[in-house]
């Protein structure tokens, strides 16, 4: 059985930025824990003489000449932003109140 | 070829001859398709957007064509766009609430391609959210129904677009395919699907799910439909640097050329035995389904190709491998939706710090599948597991790379179902994410391997009536030879039938 518990996948969520209820946080618990179970037979065939592959189609050195083209007016990049202000991103407080 | 179900029911060759030869005008034809979608999406629901510039941008290539201009072989034709594809002027969400009205201010590639090719983008289709799910069920503006019975999934993750075709309320659409969701919609709805070998067709502006997965590729009702729009949207894009340099050769003449008498004598087909009813999870694999895959792959033999039995023992572990990866990839995509460049904010009350509200963004914006695979995919990638879970998922991904490469010494293309069931009710496995996962048994190795698959129906199931769909695979560079053995199979089947599959369909509406 996995070690998936209810610590653990709150922890997982607050690194994902997921402010998950206790609800979901309990239902998650199980079924990841079926999941994990599940997907762990690959441990079974990944021996220590197979290589990783991380990408079906390698490509290496892929550039491209470095000339001035289009781009996106501000105006445009921000147009589907939920707030903006002087040309950029408004972001919410980066610091709480404590710092 | 002049009346409104006539024009809803040609295929998009004919219909692009038609509009070349001034018999009938584009706006003729994007009419009827809008008409359609009026009198029976309501039902279907594969639209989650229709374009007010259809018509407009229909009456400008007529415009052009009576000028004289020479445009693409398809110009003129509507196309449905899976909402996972950027789009000016259109709403993109990828299925999800946190991108509710969100309008890109670019074109994906592939839409930018048809736009210059005088194709006319009908609208938006539906999908599950960010495209995970078999099934459209985890689509946060409600499911597509199945047009052969509505009661029914229309496969998913692109089954907006599958059932746009089925119910024909478009003759051709854009599909994404990361682990299945262009082939095994196709097979479940009796329509054509193809996932080009990866690096094939850009991925710029395609909204990213798994980027080592991910590829654009064609839906229609027939083989030869599916290679037009593949040679416009495919092809090198420097904006998308997995994209191959490859000179790619003409997938209409390979269909032309397959859809002629006598083009299968020594081709090599190979039956993958992990992914028929003779495999390890053969349980899995409905009866009707292997009575018609079995029937297919005897008219392929007695048109002279040589079916031989090739084992790929490492497939079975595809599902396990590509449920590590999948998960971890999108876990790393979707972090750009952190409530500031696009899409929703949610501010907790009483305020708080970007992370607080990012967090509150994310709980109200994401359903429970992206969910489920988020934080399945921060647990593969986190320290102490990476090795145990990520790092194995691509030793696997190396093993079933070489099974195909061996299965490829003995055979020219792979065959096997393209789905191991036909459609299922709806609801059925929406809260069961294991059963939900094994839809994509069939169609998974090609995404990890980054080979071609094309799905095409073979017919009905006869315990219920549905469609069948049959899945071949061909070499990395090699999609040429699905269109070929996929049109010279399309061809055979129909002089059985007596004419396509889908003129079999139910009447909706």
């Amino acid at each position: 059985m996995s070690e998936i518990t209810p610590d653990l996948v709150r922890h997982l969520a607050g690194l994902a930025r997921i402010a998950l209820s206790d609800a979901e946080i309990q239902r998650l618990t199980g079924e990841l824990g079926q999941i994990v179970d599940s997907v762990a037979k690959v441990s079974e065939v990944a021996t220590a003489d197979v290589p990783a592959t991380s990408h079906p189609i390698p490509l290496t050195n892929v550039f491209r000449d470095d000339v001035p083209g289009p781009t996106l007016s501000p105006a445009a990049a921000l147009a589907g932003a939920p707030e903006a202000e002087s040309d950029r991103f408004k972001v919410s407080a980066i610091l709480g109140e404590e710092q | 070829m002049s009346t409104a179900s006539e024009l809803t029911r040609a295929s998009a060759a004919d219909l692009a001859a038609a509009i070349a030869a001034r018999e009938v005008s584009s706006a003729e034809v994007t009419r009827a398709h809008l008409e359609r979608i009026g009198a029976v999406d309501g039902d279907v629901h594969a639209f989650l957007h229709v374009s007010e510039a259809a018509i407009a941008t229909a009456e400008e290539v007529d415009r052009r064509l009576a000028a004289g201009e020479r445009l693409g072989p398809l110009a003129g034709v509507p196309v449905a766009i899976k909402d996972v594809l950027c789009t000016i002027y259109m709403p993109s969400t990828a299925g999800s609430r946190i991108l509710e009205g969100w309008v890109p201010p670019y074109d994906a590639t592939p839409v930018a391609r048809l736009r210059a090719a005088g194709l006319v983008p009908l609208g938006k289709t539906n999908m599950d959210e960010f495209a995970m799910g078999s099934s459209t069920e985890y689509s946060a503006y409600g499911a597509t129904r199945n047009p052969w019975d509505l009661t029914r999934i229309p496969g998913g993750s692109g089954g907006g677009s599958a059932a746009a075709l089925a119910a024909f309320e478009a003759p051709l659409a854009l599909g994404s395919d990361t682990g299945g969701s262009i082939r095994q919609p196709a097979a479940v709805t009796g329509t054509v699907g193809v996932k080009p070998t990866y690096g094939g067709v850009s991925r710029y502006g395609a909204i990213a799910l798994a980027s080592s997965l991910d590829q654009v590729g064609p839906v229609s009702r027939s083989v030869l439909d599916a290679a037009l729009l593949h040679d416009v949207i495919g092809g090198h894009d420097p904006r998308d640097s997995t994209s191959l340099r490859d000179a790619w050769p003409s997938f209409a003449d390979a269909a032309r050329r397959g859809a002629e008498e006598g083009t299968l004598r020594g081709l090599r087909v190979g039956v993958v035995r992990e992914l028929t009813a003779d495999g390890p999870t053969g349980d899995g694999f409905q009866a009707g389904v292997t009575q018609r895959f079995r029937e297919a792959l005897g008219i392929l033999a007695d048109a002279g190709a040589e079916i031989v039995e090739v084992d790929a023992p490492s497939f079975d572990y595809g599902i396990a491998a590509y449920y590590l990866i999948l998960p971890a990839e999108a876990s790393s995509n979707l972090a750009k939706f952190d409530s500031v460049r696009f899409g929703l904010r949610v501010t907790p009350p009483g305020g708080g710090t970007v992370e607080q509200v990012m967090a509150a963004t994310r709980e109200a914006g994401f359903g429970p599948e992206v969910k489920r695979r988020v934080i399945l995919g921060t647990y593969a990638l986190s320290a102490g597991y990476y090795d145990a879970y990520y790092g194995s998922a691509q030793k696997v991904r190396t093993l079933i790379q070489r099974d195909f490469a061996a299965a490829f010494e003995t055979a020219d293309v792979l065959v096997s179902p393209a789905a191991p069931t036909t459609a299922f009710p709806l609801g059925a496995k929406v809260d069961d994410p294991l059963a939900m996962y094994l839809n994509d048994l069939t169609t998974i190795p090609a995404n990890l391997a980054g080979v071609p698959g094309i799905a095409l129906p073979v017919g009905l199931a006869p315990e219920d009536g549905l469609p069948v769909g049959i899945q071949f695979m061909a070499p990395a560079r090699a999609d040429d030879r699905l269109y070929h053995v996929g049109a010279a199979l399309e061809r055979l089947l129909q002089e059985r039938w007596g004419g396509p599959l889908h003129a079999q369909a139910p009447a909706l509406g």
